[in-house]
């Protein structure tokens, strides 16, 4: 593979305003389209070898629509994906053959992802063999010592995934993502369905695979908690568009989008003593339909500082924060943190930002 | 005198493979209008404790034993029909998914009538007067336009809130909540934990909060039981149970967790993986994966006692106190280190 | 729930004019030549055949027989052409004809109005025998897994599933009609009193009693099927998250299996009913043919023998129908229990 070595730092990923939108059809014989979900709607971000983005955001957001699109396991509708310098937006199947072998996928559901039927050692071994890399007997003993690097005993080749605990199901997921030697793992919500030790585990795991191997990741996650400690950089979806970007510790001491705020101050802290000092900032409602998002803002029928006549009628760029590399897409950005509820709402004096300061599309 | 005061409590499920102990042991007690909170990870025994007290166990295979004495009456054991008179009136419980919790073929309304008229000796009309005035409280936005409409057209928030609804419509005393937001988004679980609150002091119900959670434990708890593999390990007050926490397994769970409050380069991992209840270890059920593991603890059960600094506080594990509160300083000045 | 009916409705008519053409194009590329049944078959003399030929139209293009054999069956004949300015024809309503048979010249409308109620009391209450024995057997059996019942009714599963109805419909008739003489074993009674030529005895009483091992051999691969299903459905529902929510609640058991398991339990069956009842209508012509019931199937078994396809085309036009009809009531009935599609 003639690809340039590519140093730590360097832009391995860029995601180009992809949309994806998914049409309803409806019809009495003959369907046609009357609608579309748009689960992703204009998401622009690179991702730098070596760091791990987390995306964080609530279930219909359009985090796992992204990580399908950018592994091209569904179409985008616009937008381009760029991984390593080349675009892959509009590749065929067999030019996206060797890309494949660079960017693998971890999923969320040890028990769903992994073909019951089929023995340990063919699951991780398959992509190899798809890939041609190496004899059945090659094969074998790499993927023996795949089970030993995710912690697994390499004697277990020949069980069945049903014959495991969801941790260790979840350790051969790893395994299966790393067998091709890839640059870029995505990882869709690898630990949500297990419990908190063995999470942990899992955690650490990944940490430590991305050591050893020079690993990226795209990590995508519900739980802030989770994000926040495997994130290098931090980025929030709402309703199929970045709300903010930012570094993990700006993201989470210094959040400027009033729902990174919310998100921050819904999370259940594990100590009773902060927690009772702080004021949960409560949204009003639930998340809108993608298939008819609010204009504008889309957050803004819940958002605290809406200002009517702007929030709702412009939509807000990209706002550069700080050095630059804190973006948040919010007219009245929040001027500290924390906050509390009624601070937050307007009135103390919150300013918009003005277009000229947009960062250039 | 306690609401519930739960001694002892087993219960074994006689399955294909052999007698598995769910609850193994399992005491304590509730007062009214206080919170009780129970933690632990999948398979610990939490849900079952419950279900054993609402007398809602399969029949066929399930043996309990033990005391759940409400009211001056024992619950373990009570028929059927004592029992039934006091599920959805006096003590009431909501559930994990609130997708699959309602029945989708009635409309809310009617479920919520349902529980009304089980109870309660009054006409549909009376009934769903309350059912709409519990809608309300629980914040479903134009509650008259939807008492009829059916659960499919509700959002996993809303549905979890009629859950609320229906639990709360004859005023019991104690609800039981089993994972009440883990299926919901977090600004979703913000809501409905903020909405509990709420009605907690509105109705003056006591509440049994099961989570995993230990950060939803940590908001709504008055007192916390830990459990592991069907036994209970720790028991003390909220505050102290987070300052001053006494078992190598809460340390384990304290530390495998991911925090906003604290940077933690390395999450301290609890090896291995919880153990069958089918053949459970001997001695300590957490030897195996205990970093702390004496020679003891293999061969001797050890049994919940009162804490040094604290007879409320109750623990379940040999080490001496001295290394106890050693570790316990340790885990907090570690995660407590960037607080605030 | 409007839209959804329309769509139904909409899609059944579509289905009957592919089946119809379907059927159309099998007949009309069978290997045999219509025309020589009419003529008394291989003894036809030539004259005879080309008239015939005429007669039934068969030496015009496909489609123009197509259009009549369409035409014919439609409810409504289309207007006429006009001529000098005059309508020869208005269109008008008419009764739907399935033309006349080749063999007989007898009108086909009539023999499937003499059939039809033959095939559709062995199907219905075979239907319904089949209902009660699946909903007893398999609710009991789901509320007591591995109890005496349970058991027993596996066993009557295995052997409904694995023996052929003819089999079945011989071993009754000879234990119960002839060793035992308990029932009838052949011919059928009319339910309204039999046609007076016919000699055959009429009445509800006598109609039921002869019906009753056609029903038995006919209801048992399908009461075996439908037991299984009823169980697993059951034995599923009972594990479901709302019903420990209503024994939550404080409801019952009789109230939380009425009004919380069985409804949802159900809804399946219901369909299943719906697609069974056309399966059933082919399985109908083994019992019609054992018990020498003079139904459909029976109709279309001689009619074969004879090359009278025209006999064999209506009765499969008029099962066509009678299930396309079963099918949307069933449909309609589905949306009308489950509130989930009938928003849809």
């Amino acid at each position: 593979m003639a690809t340039d070595p590519i140093t730590r730092g360097d832009e391995l990923l860029a995601v180009r305003d992809v949309k994806k939108y998914f049409p309803i059809t409806r019809g009495i014989i003959f369907q046609k389209q009357v609608a579309q979900v748009q689960a992703v709607d204009g998401v622009s971000f690179t991702v730098n070898q070596g760091e791990t983005l987390g995306i964080v955001g609530e279930s219909g957001c359009g985090k796992s629509t992204l990580a399908r699109c950018i592994v091209r396991l569904l179409d985008t509708t616009e937008g381009s994906i760029i991984f390593e310098g080349r675009d892959i937006t509009k590749l065929s199947r067999a030019a996206m053959r060797p890309i494949r072998r660079q960017m693998t996928m971890i999923f969320q559901d040890p028990y769903a992802s992994l073909n019951p039927r089929k023995r340990v050692g063919f699951i991780i071994g398959e992509a190899l063999e798809v890939h041609k890399l190496g004899t059945p007997s090659e094969v074998k003993t790499r993927v023996q010592e795949l089970l030993e690097v995710v912690g697994l005993n390499p004697e277990h080749y020949n069980r069945f995934p049903h014959e495991f605990s969801g941790g260790q199901r979840q350790r051969i997921g790893v395994a299966r993502a790393l067998a091709v030697n890839p640059r870029l793992i995505v990882c869709d919500e690898p630990v949500s369905a297990l419990d908190v030790s063995v999470q942990a585990q899992i955690l650490n795991l990944l940490k430590d695979l991305q050591d050893e191997f020079d690993l990226t990741y795209i990590f995508i996650a519900h739980d802030l908690n989770v994000v926040r400690h495997i994130s290098d950089r931090v980025m929030v979806m709402y309703l199929g568009k970045v709300a903010e970007v930012a570094s993990r510790h700006d993201l989470y001491s210094e959040p400027k989008h009033p729902y990174t705020g919310a998100l921050l101050s819904a999370v259940p802290i594990a100590n009773p003593e902060l927690g009772r000092k702080r004021e949960p900032i409560v949204l009003e409602g639930d998340v809108p339909s993608p298939v008819n998002p609010p204009s504008a803002c889309r957050f803004h029928p819940r958002c605290p500082r809406f200002v009517e006549g702007h929030c709702d009628v412009e939509e807000p760029p990209l706002y550069p924060f700080g050095t630059g590399d804190h973006v948040a897409a919010c007219h009245y950005p929040l001027e500290r943190w924390p906050m509390s509820a009624t601070e937050m709402r307007r009135g103390s004096g919150a300013k918009a930002r003005s277009p000229e300061e947009a960062l250039p599309a | 005198m306690a609401l519930l005061e739960v001694t002892d409590l087993r219960t074994s499920f006689h399955t294909e493979d052999g007698v598995v102990t769910a609850v193994d042991g399992v005491s304590f007690s509730i007062e009214k209008g206080q919170t009780l909170g129970i933690v632990g990870e999948s398979g610990c025994g939490k849900s079952v404790t419950c279900l054993t007290i609402m007398g809602l166990n399969p029949k066929r295979n399930t043996v309990s034993s033990g005391t759940a004495m409400w009211k001056g009456k024992n619950l373990i054991g009570a028929k059927p029909k004592e029992l039934r008179e006091i599920r959805g009136d006096e003590m009431s419980m909501i559930f994990q998914d609130p997708m699959t919790s309602l029945n989708p073929v009635h409309s809310i309304g009617k479920q919520l009538i349902e529980a009304v008229q089980l109870h309660r000796d009054v006409t549909t009309r009376v009934a769903r007067a309350r059912a709409l005035e519990l809608l309300k409280a629980v914040g479903i936005p134009r509650a008259e336009n939807r008492i009829d409409d059916y659960p499919h057209q509700f959002s996993g928030g809303m549905r979890q809130r009629v859950m609320i609804a229906m639990a709360l419509v004859n005023d019991p005393d104690l609800l039981i909540a089993d994972e009440p937001t883990t299926a919901l988004d977090v600004t979703t679980q913000a809501q409905i934990l903020n909405l509990m609150k709420r009605l907690q002091q509105e109705f003056g119900s006591a509440i049994l909060m099961i989570t995993h959670d230990l950060g939803v434990i940590a908001e709504t708890a008055d007192d916390v039981l830990v459990m592991y593999a069907a036994k209970v390990v720790e028991k003390a007050n909220v505050d102290d149970l987070f300052s001053r926490p006494q078992h190598p397994y809460t340390w384990g769970l304290m530390g495998s967790l991911p925090r906003l409050d604290a940077d933690v380069e390395r999450l301290t991992q609890i090896p291995g993986q919880p153990p069958s209840l089918l053949r459970p270890p001997s001695g300590c059920r957490f030897h195996p994966r205990c970093p702390y593991v004496m020679d003891v603890c293999k061969s001797k059960v050890p049994e919940l006692e009162p804490a040094q600094h604290d007879p409320k506080h109750e623990q379940a594990c040999f080490l001496d106190p001295q290394t106890k509160d050693r570790e316990a300083a340790k885990l907090l000045a570690a995660t407590m280190a960037e607080a605030g | 729930m409007f839209r959804y009916l329309v769509r139904r409705t909409l899609w059944a008519i579509v289905l009957f004019l592919v089946i119809m053409f379907v059927t159309f194009v099998i007949f009309f590329m069978a290997p045999n030549n219509p025309a020589r049944a009419v003529c008394g078959g291989d003894q036809a003399r030539p004259e005879c055949l080309v008239l015939a030929t005429e007669k039934l139209g068969l030496d015009k293009p496909i489609y123009i027989q197509y259009s009549r054999f369409i035409g014919r069956l439609l409810p409504v004949s289309r207007p006429v052409s006009f001529q000098g300015g005059v309508h020869l024809r208005q269109p008008h309503f008419k009764t739907p004809s399935l033309g006349t048979a080749f063999a007989t010249s007898e009108e086909l409308n009539q023999t499937i109005i003499k059939a039809a109620p033959v095939t559709a009391s062995l199907v219905i209450g075979g239907a319904v025998l089949w209902m009660l024995i699946g909903l007893t057997v398999g609710i009991f059996s789901a509320l007591k897994p591995r109890s005496l019942l349970d058991r027993g009714a596996m066993v009557f599963v295995l052997i409904g599933v694995s023996a052929h109805p003819v089999w079945i419909g011989l071993i009754l008739s000879y234990f119960f009609g002839v060793k035992w003489d308990i029932t009838p074993i052949a011919n059928y009674s009319y339910f309204f009193g039999a046609p007076a030529d016919s000699g055959l005895p009429g009445g509800p009483w006598q109609w039921f009693y002869h019906m009753i091992l056609p029903w038995c051999t006919f209801a048992l691969l399908f009461s075996a099927l439908y037991v299984r299903m009823i169980r697993a459905n059951v034995m599923e529902t009972l594990n479901e998250d709302f019903v420990r929510t209503a024994r939550a609640k404080g409801a019952p058991e009789r109230r939380v299996l009425i009004s919380h398991v069985l409804r949802n339990a159900l809804l399946p069956v219901v369909t299943m009913l719906g697609m069974d009842i056309g399966v059933a209508l082919g399985g109908a012509i083994f019992t019609e043919g054992i018990f020498q019931l003079p139904g459909l199937g029976r109709t279309a078994i001689l009619a074969i023998n004879n090359q009278d396809l025209a006999t064999v085309q209506a009765v499969v036009v008029f099962a066509t129908v009678a299930i396309l009809i079963f099918n949307l009531v069933v449909d309609l009935l589905y949306a009308w229990i489950d509130p989930r599609i009938r928003l849809t």
